[in-house]
Parts: C-alpha cells; sequence; structure tokens
C-alpha cells in the first residue's frame, strides 16, 4: 500500500458518490426540504412570539439536523450493496478504513453540507442574531461529519435487513445525542451571550473521536453484514 | 500458486463441504462445478476471502491469504454473479471508476479498447440501465481486462451471455491462462477452451 494509491482510491471512490448523487438529485433535494420544512413548520405553529422562538430555535435546528441527516443513512451503502459493488470495494487492495472513511466523507458532502448552508437562512425565521446565525453554521459544520460517521456504522450494521430504516433510526439516535446536546448547547450559549466556544471544543473532540473509531466499527460491520 | 487445504464451509446449520483440497498453479484453469446449493459461490468467496471457513484455510503463494491482506487483493480479481454496475453510470464511466478504485488509471484509448474488446463500444456513453443483462455480463467482464490481476475467480461468467459472448468468455479466459494467469472458475456450461492444466471440481460429490 502506498500513499498514492491511497489517494487515488479515495478520490475515485468520493468522485463517484458525488456523480451518483448529482444523478439522483431528487433523493439529495428531498432530505434538504425535510429539513427546511421541519424548521418551517415551528415558527408558522407558534405564532410571532420573538422570545419563545429564540429559546427554542437551537433545539429545533439540531433536531431537524439530526432527522434529515438520518433519512440518507439508508442509501449510503444500500444501492451499492445490492449492484454488488460494495463487494468489489471490500476487495480492493487498500484497508476497508479508508474505504469507509471515504464513503462517510462522501455522505457528509451529498447529505449533510447542503443543511450547513440553509440553515443560517432558516435561523432568520427565529429572529435570531448575525452572531448565533454564524454559530448556527459552525456548529452543523464541526457536528455534521460526526453525524455522518456514526451513521455510517449504523447503515452498515442494518444492510440488507428488513424494516432497516427503522432500525437505523434506532441504532444511531441515541448515539447522536452528545452531538446534540454540545451542538445545541453551542446555539443557546450565543442566544444568550455567553461564548459558544467551549460547546464547539467539545464538539470538535467528538468529531476527532468518531473520525478514529467509526470508520473501523464500519468496516467490521460491512465485513459482517457482506459475509 | 493458489492452495486450497482441507477446506470445509457452512451456511447457517447445514454443511456444504468439507475436507476441500486442490491447488492452482500458475498457468492453470480450475472449474467448480455442482447442482445449484452445492456451494460453487461460496467456495469463491472464500477464495476471495470475502468470506470465512468453518476449517482449513486459502493459501497464496504459500501464505494465508487472511495474513496476506490488501496485498492479494492487488493479484486477485472477482466478478460475481452480480456484476458491479452502476445503473446512472455509463460503461465507460463504469469501468473507468471501477478500475480507478482498485488502483488502475485507465487513460481514454485504454478503456475505449476494452470496451470494444467485450463488445460495448457502440453503448460506452449509454447510462447503464439501459443494457440488457448480456451486455451488463460484459460490463462486469471488462474490470478483469482493466486491471493487472493475476488471479481471476469467476462465479458463472457465461449466465446470459449470447453464443459470441460465451466464446468471448473463453477466448479471454484463455489468453489470461495461457500468459501464466490463474482461474477458477464456477459454472454449469461447458467453457469452451483450450488450456495446458486444466481441471475441475466436482461440489455434488
Amino acid at each position: 500500500m502506498t500513499a498514492p494509491s491511497t489517494l487515488l482510491m479515495l478520490r475515485w471512490l468520493i468522485w463517484r458518490d458525488l456523480i451518483l448523487a448529482w444523478r439522483r438529485r431528487a433523493d439529495v433535494l428531498a432530505t434538504l426540504f425535510f429539513f427546511v420544512i421541519v424548521v418551517s413548520l415551528f415558527p408558522l405553529g407558534i405564532g410571532p412570539e420573538t422570545q419563545l422562538l429564540r429559546k427554542i430555535a437551537p433545539g429545533v435546528v439540531w433536531v431537524a439536523a439530526l432527522l434529515a441527516s438520518m433519512l440518507s443513512l439508508g442509501r449510503m451503502f444500500g444501492n451499492d450493496y445490492q449492484d454488488g459493488t460494495l463487494e468489489q470495494l471490500l476487495l480492493t487492495p487498500q484497508p476497508v478504513y479508508l474505504v469507509a472513511l471515504g464513503k462517510a466523507f462522501a455522505q457528509w458532502l451529498v447529505a449533510e453540507v447542503p443543511l450547513v448552508i440553509i440553515a443560517p437562512v432558516l435561523g432568520v425565521q427565529f429572529g435570531l442574531s448575525e452572531n448565533t446565525l454564524g454559530v448556527i453554521a459552525l456548529s452543523l459544520l464541526i457536528g455534521t461529519p460526526v453525524l455522518s460517521l456514526i451513521g455510517s456504522i449504523g447503515a452498515a450494521l442494518t444492510l440488507g435487513l428488513r424494516a432497516a430504516n427503522v432500525l437505523v433510526a434506532l441504532l444511531v439516535l441515541p448515539l447522536y445525542i452528545p452531538v446534540l446536546i454540545f451542538g445545541a448547547g453551542a446555539v443557546e450559549a450565543s442566544v444568550e451571550g455567553i461564548g459558544a466556544r467551549p460547546y464547539l471544543l467539545l464538539l470538535g473532540a467528538t468529531l476527532i473521536l468518531s473520525l478514529v473509531f467509526a470508520p473501523w466499527a464500519t468496516s467490521a460491520a460491512l465485513k459482517i453484514s457482506v459475509e | 500458486m493458489l492452495e486450497v487445504i482441507n477446506l470445509g464451509c457452512a451456511r447457517g446449520e447445514r454443511k456444504l463441504f468439507g475436507g476441500l483440497n486442490f491447488s492452482v498453479p500458475a498457468g492453470g484453469f480450475f472449474e467448480v462445478i455442482g447442482p445449484n446449493g452445492s456451494g460453487k459461490t461460496s467456495l469463491l468467496r472464500i477464495i476471495c476471502g470475502l468470506m470465512s471457513p468453518i476449517e482449513g484455510e486459502v493459501r497464496f503463494k504459500g501464505k494465508n491469504i487472511r495474513r496476506l491482506g490488501e496485498e492479494y487483493f492487488n493479484t486477485m480479481a472477482y466478478v460475481a454473479h452480480q456484476n458491479g454496475v452502476k445503473d446512472e453510470l455509463s460503461p465507460f464511466e463504469n469501468l473507468c471508476i471501477s478500475a480507478g478504485i482498485v488502483g488502475n488509471q485507465l487513460s481514454h484509448r485504454e478503456a475505449a479498447t476494452i470496451l470494444e474488446r467485450v463488445g460495448l463500444r457502440k453503448q460506452q456513453n449509454l447510462p447503464a440501465r439501459l443494457l440488457s443483462a448480456g451486455q451488463r455480463r460484459r460490463l462486469g467482464l471488462s474490470r478483469l481486462l482493466a486491471g493487472k490481476a493475476t488471479l481471476w475467480i469467476m462465479d458463472e461468467p457465461l449466465s446470459s451471455l449470447d453464443v459470441e459472448g460465451m466464446a468471448l468468455v473463453g477466448a479471454l479466459i484463455g489468453a489470461h491462462v495461457n500468459g501464466g494467469g490463474m482461474a477458477i472458475v464456477a459454472t454449469h456450461q461447458e467453457l469452451n477452451l483450450t488450456v495446458g492444466l486444466r481441471q475441475r471440481i466436482d461440489l455434488a460429490r
């Protein structure tokens, strides 16, 4: 295994997933619209009570992000599993760890980055300050890769099972809790006018931790699922 | 040289085969036959390293393939029953991407030559979902030509191919094996090829 061939594999794998996502952009847009609609329902339902809206905004945005990112997990390995490309990926002359990492990164680019970009725009409906909108985007930017990485474990474990979507939710949502607490905490701290920095640092720590361990767990789960 | 030593496999409670011994030297062609459900695919998947056997081991150049890991995957290519073809991509993209992922960067001309060889030149830019079952099979086989693998493992390579396609598979395997490669093929149909060394195992017995 040499560094260039590793990079080559990752580049092709991510490029492939991006092309596939572009050819099936309806799936990607569905996730994004789900996020937009869920977040927008709250201001519509509650009415123009700025104080209350400001108070619930952090939780609403983050819970909606968790649910939206769950939607795309079924497709993460499901299609590759069905058409036999997953087996080919497991037989590449590279560690499966890297395959899992590449897949999670591609999933983040396709499903999560649009949420990060649109979230500050949605935050305006809650009457949040400019500073807080920035914190929303930043906390999502650090937090959503964790969702992809943890989600990849659940997606790999439930591969080929009936009712995989429900099972993924049951497996993965509890593991999302730390991300939810730190992410929503950061936004809340910014709303209250205290620094969001400690929360963002904790989110960063979660990201590093999941970068190390999640691809490893995912690759083990993939090998079991394919066998 | 690939050696299979005292290999046994079970699916669930049922034992498919046990005590299997054979070896495939460089320049050897090995056929696996047997009725449906006799464990042909399982045997191939064990040889690939996708499945673990309940007993015995597979050795490549004297070393257990489980220990060789990525080094083994460099010399082995597996064409499964499913072709590993992405419906949304064209044959051209399918070939270039699957070759790129295993570390073979194909030039435009190389990819076109390979697609010509398997008879998909005219379809090379159509989405693969428009291809027939036989054409998908040809696309799946094209991966073998893109790589430098010395050991080809093929599961029913003739399925859904027309007469000309079957002759093509015979010619490809023949050329590969006579050039010093190895091929292990599970098949129901008689493969028409001339090779120096041809062995066969029947899993029904």
